[in-house]
């Protein structure tokens, strides 16, 4: 019985957590690219507009933020308690539970119902947990059809590219990119197809609607679950999540044990803050809610999948196990300046930015993600995003003290720091980076992540804890 | 050692010991007890749902629909449906025919003033989830009791039992660029017919 305090991170070898390269690595592609900066900093500003404009009509977002975060610290206390609870009232509703210690484990229960319906293709709608187990590999080795039929999932399957933000997968692709995309790739697709976005959207409904129709197997992941009733909820846009929640005979949902919330009257503050912080909308279009499974409504058949997959080893740690409280809005990505001009892809993980560089190292142990808790400036701002108060910032020079630091890291992140930490620099460098722009050579003579950073318009102000400070505080 | 005991284990492991938490506070606003219906078609309006304020709901319904056929549950008020129209009441009906009706008429459990959301609980006047769901235009009716002002008061409403759709607009997408574009999988054109007819005649 010793191993059972053991700490499991994820496996090695599957899934998608880690990348092939170190973040500044990666990120120096991503810095090469002017088009998908623009892109990124078009979608981002346009996101935290809105996301200002909603939250700034409710009078209680600070009261419904701090009982968000109470009742994920709640839920991380009662977790055992929870989950016995969610597992019993989902039994009871005619849903059948599952518990995978990993990936692997997780891959092989979805694979075996899946062929135990005999089907060769499943429909899915965007969930971040089957991304992280790298499902699709999975099912595609055992020769079943994985069909992604979220929008932007769907552009980047067709586009063969890899998601770059949390919510809005293909954001660093600008309206003409997907356009030319869907003229390459989409079978049957009208050749006079415009860039418009409603045109865009409706190719997507006619390639996908037969495939709904046709399918009976979805595959789906969770925002909630609710312990006390047994009920699941998916927070979705377009409709696809209704398509794959309702039409199927058997659905499959893939969840984190991290999601599960006590009680129903939970779901009244978590309602509020999700769309709000996630797509600046007082509500997302569609919200769908089951428990269990309704006779002559929906799929009769339902299975629950509860993942640990390096999440209570992530829970052992209690300055990082807030990380955990992540109800996936990905504000935190769109105020980053890193982000803004790294992109997701440089990240490595299915969870880019902010919240991808305290939450990958936590789940595949911080040796296999060393310079994540780099890939910051420690300014703050996703802290103040985050609608479940998360302390990103306190839980990167947590793992900074706790990871090895690389040579390269320990360069770059020094040369920032200096630079940063002095104001006559800092300005010059700002000047510099629009001088450099006018000329058409982008952040000369900066060192790296700085380079990047500079050859955009809105520097962030100077951070209140320097690199400088931190640095020598170590 | 199964898969449920291991993980259970690692969690109790993982927070064995830890300081109990305080009471989790609930001071956030709950809403007023009564809605306000400008509100609900204020903020129906600003997310392109078409919003009808009328005492003749079949005539609402006739102008709105023309000639095209509606799928209809089992439980919707008769006299809600224009005389003449072809409506095709859902018995079960195959998924094609469900998919190939031109719209669909229902009711709604709960109407959220404040985010412009309705709710649909599938019961008879509303039907089985996927009737709303396949047609590309979608009317519902609403009537003022069924409005309440907050997310939170529509929980203390819904049945939980119940499988519940949330629909605020129509289906629209963020995908392209961060912005919202109407119109993917769900229906296209969503029509609210709020009436303060009673709803038997
Ligand atoms: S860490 Fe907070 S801001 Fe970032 S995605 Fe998660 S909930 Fe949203």
């Amino acid at each position: 019985m010793t191993f059972l305090g053991m700490p499991a991170r994820a496996p090695r070898g599957v899934g998608n957590l880690r990348g092939d390269e170190s973040f500044p690595d990666a990120a120096r592609t991503a810095l090469a690219d002017p088009q998908l900066r623009r892109n990124l900093r078009h979608a981002t500003t346009t996101i935290r507009g809105k996301t200002d404009r909603v939250t700034a009509e409710l009078p209680d977002w600070q009261e419904l933020r701090a009982v968000g975060a109470a009742l994920k610290a709640y839920t991380m206390a009662h977790l055992p308690e929870l989950l016995e609870r969610l597992e019993e009232r989902v039994t009871a509703a005619g849903g059948t539970v599952h518990w995978a210690a990993d990936a692997n484990e997780a891959n092989r229960i979805v694979t075996e119902l899946v062929r135990a319906t005999g089907q060769q293709r499943v429909i899915k709608v965007k969930s971040m947990a089957t991304q992280e187990i790298g499902l699709n590999e999975a099912l595609a080795a055992a020769g079943i059809q994985p069909v992604e039929t979220d929008l932007a999932e769907l552009i980047v399957q067709l586009g063969r590219d890899r998601p770059s933000h949390i919510l809005v997968p293909a954001i660093h692709r600008n309206r003409a990119e997907i356009r030319e995309i869907f003229l390459r790739e989409m079978p049957g697709v009208d050749p006079a197809l415009t860039d418009d976005p409603p045109a865009l959207a409706a190719a997507a409904r006619r390639y996908l609607r037969e495939t709904f129709l046709s399918t009976p197997v979805a595959v789906s992941g969770a925002n909630f679950a609710v312990a006390e009733t047994g009920t699941l909820a998916v927070v979705e846009s377009e409709g696809n999540g209704r398509m794959c929640l309702t039409l199927p005979e058997t659905l499959i949902t893939v969840m984190g044990i991290e999601k599960v919330v006590p009680r129903w009257r939970d779901l009244e503050v978590f309602l509020q803050l999700l769309p709000r912080a996630s797509t600046g909308e007082r509500m997302n279009p569609y919200t769908s809610m089951w428990t269990g499974v309704t006779a002559g409504d929906g799929p009769q058949a339902f299975h629950l999948v509860l993942l640990d997959n390096g999440r209570s080893a992530v829970l052992a740690d209690p300055v990082g196990r807030s990380a955990l409280h992540c109800i996936r809005c990905s504000a935190c990505l769109n105020v980053c300046p890193v982000y803004e001009r790294a992109g997701g892809h440089a990240y490595g993980s299915v969870y880019p930015g902010p919240i991808g560089a305290v939450l990958s190292p936590q789940l595949t142990g911080v040796e296999d993600n060393a310079s994540l808790p780099y890939a910051s400036s420690l300014c703050g701002a996703c802290f103040d995003a985050c609608p479940v108060k998360i302390d990103i910032p306190a839980i990167l020079v947590h793992l900074r003290n706790t990871a090895p630091h690389p040579r390269s890291e320990r360069a770059a992140m020094a040369a920032a720091a200096y630079t940063m930490d002095r104001p006559v620099l800092y300005a010059a460098a700002q000047r510099a980076a629009r001088l450099a722009r006018i000329v058409g050579r982008r952040g000369r003579g900066l060192p790296p992540p700085l380079s990047g950073w500079t050859a955009s318009r809105d520097l962030p102000d100077p951070p209140s804890q320097t690199f400088r400070d931190w640095w020598a505080a170590r | 050692m199964n898969s449920r005991d291991l993980i259970l284990g690692r969690i109790r492991a993982a927070i064995a010991g830890d300081a109990p938490l305080p009471t989790v506070p609930r001071d956030y606003r709950r809403g007023a007890e009564q809605p306000d219906l400008d509100l609900l078609v204020e903020r129906l309006a600003d997310y392109g749902v078409v919003v009808h304020r009328t005492n003749d709901v079949a005539a609402a319904i006739a102008a709105i629909l023309g000639t095209g056929q509606v799928v209809v549950p089992p439980g919707l008020p008769p006299h809600w449906l224009p005389s003449g129209v072809r409506a095709l009441v859902d018995d079960g009906l195959p998924t094609d025919r469900v998919a190939a009706a031109d719209g669909v008429v229902t009711a709604v459990a709960v109407a959220v003033a404040e985010t412009g959301t309705i709710v649909l609980d599938a019961t008879p006047d509303q039907g089985r989830r996927l009737i709303s769901l396949l047609p590309d235009l979608h009317v519902c009716v609403v009537h003022p009791e069924q409005v309440v002002s907050s997310v939170p008061r529509a929980l203390d409403r819904l049945d939980p039992h119940r499988p519940l759709t949330w629909i605020s607009g129509p289906s629209a997408t963020s995908d392209i660029e961060l912005d919202r574009v109407a119109g993917v999988h769900g229906p296209r054109t969503l029509h609210v017919i709020l009436t303060e007819a009673p709803h038997d005649h």
